[in-house]
């Protein structure tokens, strides 16, 4: 019995494809693309006037006794912490220096972050990264003797390597073992804090200290300021921005961006293009990883007193998140994104001194702020705005290898 | 056909992959028995002998301790480690691997414990306590995460819901007592919870991007309000003592007693949880649910249970447990709030979950092992061995890496973990 | 006690995807609906298990109008549905996935297993479903997942049962006996509608056969008064060829040479186990056999996918075994992949990006590192056109694309160079008519050129109408090996292990 039958068609509706957070995608205008950032960051703010206004013991006191004058208080201290937030970013030249200047590493680790992101893979080992980056730069900037010239590209090239060697480490046993890279690179996090602090009191240590600290580096390893001895600044700025573009056409010109881009977002389909995924994701964290080392190095050869501790990577590391997350994973979005959290850096610092607000409210806006950029159906619920259907941002496939 | 064939004959082929693993394992072995007979036995004065004390100075039962000889206890413990390499290198009956490795490790440490404690004496049964306090907060975040993850979603926020709690717990302990600390810790947890469910649920953000964006939050927001209010208020750092439970009877016996039976509430709590959760998950029907919302959602979905409300009720319930955890942390161990006090053990929590694969018990069994290389770190410290102190911390962190690379043999996750549901 | 479907419509954005649609079924009845995917069936029916909402109609059962919101609601309504894709948890056993839902509890929400067991073995033995209850549905043949299916439904105290697609993948006796169990339900008085798109079960098993397309009902049918060719036509809406246009093949040289070939699934059992057999130049071989005996792993196992365990396959003189897919892409063999949008695409790419997926690492689409997307656009564009790619450009994301498209941008990228070995797996499943027909043509024509063909279809159809020699796999081995126009029956015999 011949069993005729008709072959069938696709089904409907259309499935829905699991999607990476992409660059605001095909078709939107630039002003929708600029009005979300814009109403997150605008959300962020009042909430973070809600939380200075709430925390603070006095004005609390204050509330049971006279609401009105309560009011009052928190209105001035909040206008007062934004007010400082503001000349700190972008009130003075000096500001717009600070902002620059912090910017720099939030750019390179950002960029690190962001790299990692579009080959698939979770990057939060950008903290240890720079650490390892840092430590090896110093080493180079520290008991090498060379003409500027030399010694600086040197110098970051050593920081390069470092984060190189610890993100690669990483890449590898995700490509060897599957261990998934967030818990590998989290871990990579506190080793490394650990392995600076013994190195730090040994060999490298800064003479007549006792603590974890290193050397002084030499004059020739040291970043030159952009704008002259009072602003601080470097050439670290130039640096990185030179990395936005290398980033940007190693993704979209180079076939290795091609690979990465590939495996990032269907490493199955990647392979069976005859791609070695395990290469892919080795490479993409061994450069996300130099990236990162490179912010480190910047930090020992751009600030003072250019000495390596375990804590030269700050926050910087965690903030990257941010800032790729923001840009989404974009290297012109990373530009953007840096620059503006770089700018609430240098702004916090101020808001801190000069108003007594802590500097840690800025981390706590760069997460709302992308919080609500991720997503961006709760700004549309807030203010009414109509938009397309969420768009999942979906990568997460498991733990499995 | 007569007979019913209801099962395909399953033929398990041995696998390049447990072979590999076989080998690794085996030169593992034989590397640590040679750190062991070179460093250990051979590396201690022949007369040197380490005494293991195993009672604490608070049992009815005094003066109980293991004496001997340093270094032949190091050369019997150094050629067993050896025998079980060689063994696993013939690459036979490979389900034991891990049995091996197991045993062999064990005998490692208590060689490297003989070595460290030659020609003085150590409390055995305190480390042994400690590793039970330290394991808590792990065991708490692996309950934390396998509560979510056995409903599909990936809960990386464990981090912030246990730095979160513990701020909430320290301030209002400070405030009103412990009681109202630990309610408070486990609503913060459950809100962060609420929040992460809600942006990977309602906004279909990437689940581990939205774990580690509240973990950030957490951070932040934390830091913010003890730089804020408790340096100012100092005295909303400083929460009320939690004492420990002596559980009469139990509590006296060797070893055993000390370890187990003597904490404060928290430990029995968590205890209580392990098993609460084993029968939970594995012979109610809610458990049946949420698990089968973990594995095969579109199923579920069709025989009329509702995934979404599971996974909110899952995640957010599990923040509760992590919210306690905090409060455990802030409140019992550590007893005020600094910043960042957690440390990365949330994540530790993760890999004990998945160490456990993904069972209750095995959270626990695994938040012992890691509270276990964490406490032998401290006690190594102590001793004063030449070992740097830096290296001792890095080992919970070491092994946790270990662990998800996965030497100690691959287990499957729930099938459904950490896509989204999208309903048409 | 009908349940009738009255005017129901159903919009989704962009697709009118139930057109006033009405449907009635009895107790005891068994109605069948036919038509093509895309047709409207499953939605309709999605909309009767409360999957769905419909925007305009009604449902009632026996005169009372249900609101049927969710699955819940159907269920307790007695509607039950055995879907396609089974919708079973493999890590629980039998018993655990039939009171899934419905559990029989005790103190504290504690299942009662003993309960649990005795309702499975009850409605096992009712309907003479043989299940061992506390096996892992891993572990089970897909024709006794679906008995557990079944036993699922009945424990729900279904009145209506939907069958979606019910026999696509079972061996041709696991059908005999599914219509057994089919002929049981009806007699015990349930409602059934059998949604299917073989045109020869509906006219068997039906009482009365429902025809949709594109959204609407176009007719209904008596299975006594109608013939396959009338459903066919009914359901496309035109007189459909269902053959291949080719000539016979002139096979040259060996150019596949697969001996002894033993390849493991992913839990370790042997899904190849011995195969060996040739394709040579100028014919199409095509590996026939019900999906889940070892075709999959066969052709991972070929293009170097998944490692083999022993046994070689060669290429002419090269040993190809476990060979990396870039090798074996510049030694000349392409590859269309199973499953296309998992292992043949990269859905966030453009059109552009996936035409040169497997190419881009030399020229002329790049030089060592620098890619040379001039050049690679000119190629891209010639290549829309020439194979028919519908796509408004190509640097659309492919995933806007239609499957049939989708398609045809794999087979463009596969066919557009030399290729000695074509390798196809399930070529046209899930594609609209006039692609299948265009995939067909680019199939033959390679052949043609003069190369070796080999494909692989769970379609018995799609594998007589397009081999010149068909090999049959059952349980990872070669069951048989049959010329075009042998006996369907010594096929399907073949396919059941049982070798004439």
């Amino acid at each position: 019995m011949t069993d005729t039958r008709l072959p069938e068609k696709e089904p409907t509706p259309p499935q829905r494809s699991p999607m990476m957070d992409r660059v605001t995608g095909v078709g939107t205008s630039v002003a929708r693309s600029l009005v979300l950032p814009t109403l997150a960051m605008l959300t962020a703010l009042i909430i973070g006037a809600i939380i200075i206004a709430f925390s603070d013991i006095e004005i609390l006191r204050l509330l049971f006794d006279d609401p009105g004058a309560a009011a009052g208080q928190m209105v001035s201290e909040v206008s007062r912490a934004y007010r400082a937030l503001f000349r700190g970013s972008l009130g003075s030249v000096n500001s717009l220096s600070e902002s620059l200047f912090a910017a720099t590493p939030l750019l390179l680790a950002g960029l690190s972050v962001a790299l990692g992101f579009r080959a698939g893979l979770f990057n939060i080992g950008a903290q240890g990264q720079m650490l390892m980056g840092g430590l090896a730069a110093t080493y180079v900037g520290v008991y090498v003797s060379l003409p500027g010239i030399i010694h600086i590209p040197l110098t970051l090239l050593a920081g390069f390597a470092g984060g190189m060697i610890w993100g690669g480490l990483a890449g590898l046993l995700k490509a060897r073992t599957g261990a998934h890279e967030v818990i590998t690179t989290i871990m990579g996090n506190f080793i490394a804090v650990f392995f600076m602090q013994w190195v730090l009191t040994t060999g490298i240590q800064d003479p007549g200290r006792n603590n974890p600290v290193s050397a002084e580096l030499v004059t020739s390893a040291r970043l030159p300021r952009l704008f002259g001895v009072d602003y601080r600044v470097t050439i670290g700025l130039l640096l990185a921005i030179a990395f936005v573009f290398a980033v940007h056409w190693l993704l979209y010109q180079s076939s290795i961006g091609f690979e990465f881009r590939a495996v990032g977002s269907n490493p199955k389909a990647g392979s069976y293009a005859g791609m070695n995924v395990a290469i892919v994701v080795t490479l993409a964290m061994a450069l996300a990883g130099g990236l990162a080392g490179m912010a480190g190095a910047n930090q020992v050869m751009g600030l003072e007193p250019y000495k390596a501790t375990p804590a030269l990577a700050g926050a910087v590391g965690f903030d990257a998140i941010t800032v790729a997350l923001l840009g989404r994973s974009n290297p012109v979005g990373v530009l953007w994104a840096a620059l503006l959290f770089g700018a609430l850096a240098a702004g916090g610092r101020e808001m801190q001194g000069a108003a007594q607000v802590p500097i840690d409210l800025v981390v706590v806006l760069q997460a709302l702020i992308v919080i609500f950029v991720a997503a961006p159906g709760m700004i549309r619920a807030i203010y009414r705005v109509k938009g397309r259907e969420e768009k999942p941002t979906q990568m997460t496939t498991g733990w499995g290898s | 056909m007569d007979r019913v064939e209801t099962t395909t004959p399953e033929v398990v082929l041995r696998t390049s992959v447990e072979e590999r693993r076989a080998t690794i394992i085996g030169v593992v072995l034989m590397a640590l028995a040679a750190v062991v007979l070179g460093v250990f036995a051979f590396g201690v004065p022949s007369d040197a002998s380490s005494t293991f004390n195993l009672s604490l100075p608070t049992d009815s039962i005094q003066n109980v301790s293991l004496t001997f000889n340093s270094r032949i206890f190091s050369a019997v413990a150094g050629v067993l480690i050896f025998a079980l390499g060689a063994n696993r290198l013939r690459r036979r009956n490979l389900e034991r691997t891990n049995t091996a490795l197991g045993i062999g490790l064990m005998l490692f440490v208590l060689a490297l414990l003989a070595w460290a404690a030659a020609d003085s004496s150590f409390s055995l049964v305190g480390m042994l306590r400690s590793t039970v306090i330290s394991s808590i907060v792990i065991t708490l975040g692996a309950l934390t995460g396998l509560t979510c993850e056995r409903a599909g979603v990936i809960n990386i926020g464990i981090e912030g819901q246990l730095l979160t709690g513990a701020f909430v717990a320290v301030v209002l302990s400070s405030a009103f007592g412990t009681w109202a600390g630990v309610a408070g810790a486990m609503l913060a947890g459950a809100l962060l919870g609420a929040l992460l469910a809600w942006l990977a649920i309602r906004f279909s953000v990437d689940q581990i991007i939205a774990g580690v964006v509240i973990n950030i939050l957490a951070v932040g927001l934390t830091s913010f309000l003890a730089s804020r209010v408790l340096s100012e208020a100092q005295d909303l750092n400083a929460p009320a003592r939690v004492s420990s439970i002596r559980i009469p009877l139990l509590a006296d016996i060797p070893v055993i007693g000390p370890m187990f039976f003597d904490h404060t509430f928290f430990v029995y709590v968590t205890f209580i949880l392990v098993v609460a959760l084993h029968i939970g998950f594995f012979r109610t029907r809610w458990g049946l649910r949420a698990r089968s919302v973990g594995e095969h959602p579109k199923a579920a979905d069709t025989l009329g249970i509702d995934v979404l409300k599971v996974r909110y009720r899952n995640v957010i319930g599990a923040g509760l447990i992590a919210g306690f955890g905090g409060a455990f942390l802030a409140l019992a161990q550590i007893s005020r709030f600094e910043e960042n006090m957690t440390g990365g053990i949330g994540f530790i929590g993760l890999a004990a979950m998945i160490f456990g694969r993904w069972l209750p018990f095995g959270a626990l069994a695994a938040g012992l092992v890691f509270g276990f290389s964490g406490a032998l770190a401290q006690k190594v410290g102590i001793l004063g061995t030449g070992i740097p102190s830096e290296f001792m911390l890095m080992l919970p962190y070491v092994a946790t890496v270990i662990v998800v690379a996965g030497l100690v043999g691959r287990a499957r996750a729930p099938a459904a973990d950490g896509q989204p549901y999208i309903k048409q | 006690m009908a349940l009738v479907l009255e005017g129901i419509t159903k919009r989704f954005p962009g697709v009118l995807a139930n057109d006033d649609v009405s449907l009635s079924v009895a107790p005891g009845e068994v109605v069948a609906l036919l038509g093509e995917n895309g047709a409207g069936k499953s939605t309709l029916m999605n909309i009767l298990y409360g999957l769905y909402s419909a925007d305009e109609g009604t449902i009632t059962i026996d005169g009372e109008e249900m609101t049927l919101g969710s699955s819940a609601d159907a269920i307790a309504a007695g509607i039950g549905m055995v879907h396609q894709h089974f919708m079973l948890v493999p890590v629980f056993t039998v018993t655990e996935n039939v009171v899934l839902g419905q559990e029989p509890t005790g103190f504290g929400g504690m299942i009662d297993r003993d309960i649990a067991r005795e309702t499975v073995m009850n409605i096992s033995e009712r309907y003479n479903l043989r299940v061992d209850p506390d096996a892992l549905i891993e572990n089970i043949p897909v024709g006794v997942q679906q008995r557990v299916e079944i036993i699922k439904v009945m424990n729900r105290e279904a009145e209506f049962v939907i069958f979606d697609e019910p026999t696509a993948v079972l061996t041709p006796q696991e059908v005999e006996e599914f219509f057994g169990i089919l002929e049981g339900l009806q007699a015990d008085g349930k409602g059934i509608v059998f949604i299917t798109h073989k045109l020869g079960e509906a006219i068997r098993v039906a009482d009365r056969i429902v025809v949709m397309r594109g959204g609407k009902v176009v007719g209904e049918a008596l299975p006594a008064e109608t013939t396959q060719q009338d459903l066919a036509n009914m359901m496309v809406g035109r007189s459909v060829d269902l053959t291949v246009p080719k000539e016979s093949a002139s096979p040259g040289d060996v150019v596949l040479e697969v001996r002894d070939l033993v390849v493991l699934d992913s839990r370790n059992v042997k899904a190849v186990d011995g195969v060996s057999f040739d394709v040579r130049a100028g014919e199409i071989v095509g590996i026939a056999g019900v999906q889940g005996n070892g075709q999959t792993e066969l052709i991972e196992g070929i293009t170097g996918l998944r490692p083999v365990m022993s046994g070689s396959v060669r290429m002419g003189e090269t040993d190809i075994t476990d060979a990396h897919p870039r090798d074996l892409h510049q030694l000349g063999v392409s590859h269309i992949p199973e499953d296309r949008q998992g292992s043949g695409l990269v859905l966030d790419f453009s059109v552009l990006e996936n035409m040169i997926l497997d190419s881009y690492y030399d020229r002329p689409f790049s030089r060592g590192v620098f890619m040379d997307w001039a050049s690679t656009r000119e190629t891209a564009q010639d290549l829309v056109k020439q194979y028919d790619v519908r796509t408004p450009g190509i640097d659309v994301p492919v995933s806007t694309l239609s499957g049939g498209n989708q398609q045809k941008v794999i087979v463009a990228r596969e066919f557009a160079r030399e290729v000695e070995l074509v390798i196809a797996a399930q070529p046209t499943r899930g594609i609209d008519v006039g692609s299948i027909e265009y995939i067909h043509t680019q199939i033959v024509a390679k052949r043609d050129a003069g190369a070796a063909v080999l494909v692989v279809s769970s379609e018995l159809d799609e594998v007589m109408a397009l081999a010149d020699r068909i090999i049959v796999l059952y349980h990872g081995r070669v069951a048989g090996e049959f010329a075009p126009d042998a006996e369907v029956t010594d096929i399907g015999l073949a396919m059941l292990g049982s070798a004439p």
